[in-house]
């Protein structure tokens, strides 16, 4: 257990020093739902019906942006074999990793929705919610993004790859999260949803570093 | 299974078996599609465009099978180590592809006239959608390695992670009370199709069945000698 929480310190460390930490993840949210409104043009009350999903799109973009970073740099430079070889299961390891990754872009985001919220004219009892509904989905894009990241870690230009592979994985999460905060937003009880973004995230916890690790070994023969 | 892990076993079989399916597939096609033009009357409602049923329902049906048949055989291939497994979950990821694009279009031709629109966000059409870009994924995924003992197993790994929602693409219209129909065809099922439809209806499916059975046993033929070239060309380079 000492290994998992130094390997999660570890990447932690390396994202705050060269990665600029969150900060860029939440940059991108920041920027791709600023682009909404010039979109769409700034009518508020067209805003405020889509505020929920297009949140949850940049947070989903943001989410699969930074996922490069999971494993591709330690594989290029052989410290993910050292991980492989060490008496920390790689399936654990990849729990440790998904843990920094949300750590450094799934929890900035809760921080930074409410903001993005207000900008697109969302209805005031919809951000607790909405926030709830990112809080428990957002771990489930990083665990299904670890997937897709680790199918294509072995790749010099996997990143379009890991796109076209994850995308569709995080449609369910999407849904979910978007009908919680439209009907956070009409005034309607947003728990069915949340409880079954929650049972999503649980059922990832266990299954997704099953699969990130099998096709991590794939990576490393 | 096991006699086929042998490619020569394959090969032998399998040139055996194909020109009875493509001969059979080709009767059937003639057979199916002359009762479904010429012989079944026009819908009463729908009038004639209630014909695409008979192109719809079996590239659907098989858009699904086909990838829970992919989802089988890149399972054989990752336990077993079955080396023709990998070829033949690759060799059927393309014409599963194209039944899928086949059931969107002729699915958004007959919704124009009947449903008033090409397209609905409806839980059958999402899922297929979605199942449609799990095939994209895939055939990428076994073109983004150079190496095809890597991409092998990769690509099954996609390809089972992927069934969840191939089985959420098949039962989506018992689930979710949206706007497509529930299935027409069921084993045993009260409520089929008018038996005027039924017959012609099994008769496209088998034949959009053995249709698929020829292109699959075609392209795994095709990857097996393809294998092989390689193989006779690598020994020739080290010479």
């Amino acid at each position: 257990m000492r290994a998992f929480w130094a390997l999660a310190r570890r990447d932690l460390t390396l994202a705050f020093r060269t990665g600029g930490g969150g900060a860029l993840g939440v940059a991108f949210f920041v920027i791709t739902a600023v682009l909404v409104p010039f979109g769409v043009g700034p009518k508020p009350d067209l805003l405020s019906v889509i505020a929920p999903g297009m949140l949850w799109i940049a947070a989903l973009l943001a989410c699969m942006l930074t996922l490069d970073r999971l494993f591709q740099a330690d594989v290029e430079d052989g410290s993910m074999d050292l991980l492989a070889l060490s008496p920390l299961a790689l399936e654990l390891a990849v729990l440790a990793k998904c843990l920094a990754h949300w750590l450094t872009t799934g929890l900035p985001l809760l921080i930074a929705a409410p903001v993005m919220a207000i900008t697109l004219s969302m209805p005031g009892e919809a951000y607790g919610p909405m926030v709830l509904a990112l809080a428990l989905g957002t771990p489930a894009l990083s665990l299904i993004g670890a997937i897709g990241a680790g199918l294509t870690a072995g790749m010099r230009r996997g990143g379009v790859l890991t796109a076209v592979l994850v995308l569709p994985l995080y449609v369910p999460t999407l849904i979910l999260g978007a009908l919680a905060g439209n009907a956070a937003a009409s005034g309607l009880d947003p728990s069915p949803y949340l409880m079954l973004l929650g049972a999503i995230t649980l059922a990832c916890l266990p299954l997704c570093p099953l699969v990130a690790a099998a096709a991590l070994r794939l990576a490393l023969r | 299974m096991w006699s086929f892990a042998n490619p020569n076993k394959f090969m032998r079989v399998s040139g055996k078996v194909l020109p009875y399916t493509a001969v059979l597939a080709v009767l059937l096609f003639a057979a199916g599609l002359y009762q479904a033009i010429y012989v079944v009357p026009p819908e009463r409602v729908q009038g004639d465009s209630a014909r695409i049923i008979f192109v719809h329902v079996p590239a659907a049906a098989l858009s699904i099978m086909i990838y829970l048949a992919m989802c089988i055989s890149s399972l054989v291939a990752l336990i077993w180590r079955h080396p023709v497994a990998d070829l033949s979950a690759k060799a059927a990821a393309p014409v599963g592809a194209s039944f899928t694009a086949l059931a969107l279009v002729t699915g958004a031709l007959w919704g124009y006239p009947t449903w008033g629109t090409w397209w609905v966000w409806d839980a059958r059409l999402t899922s297929e959608l979605i199942l449609f870009f799990f095939y994209i994924g895939y055939i990428a995924l076994w073109d983004a390695f150079d190496d095809e003992s890597k991409a092998a197993p990769a690509a099954a790994i996609f390809c089972l992670v992927g069934s969840v929602f191939a089985v959420l693409a098949k039962y989506s219209v018992e689930l979710w009370e949206t706007l497509h129909q529930p299935p027409s065809l069921t084993i045993g099922g009260e409520e089929n199709v008018h038996d005027v439809y039924h017959i012609p209806l099994l008769m496209m499916m088998a034949a959009f069945w053995l249709y698929f059975v020829t292109l699959w046993l075609v392209r795994v033929r095709m990857e097996i000698r393809s294998r092989r070239i390689r193989a006779i060309r690598l020994a020739a380079a080290r010479e």
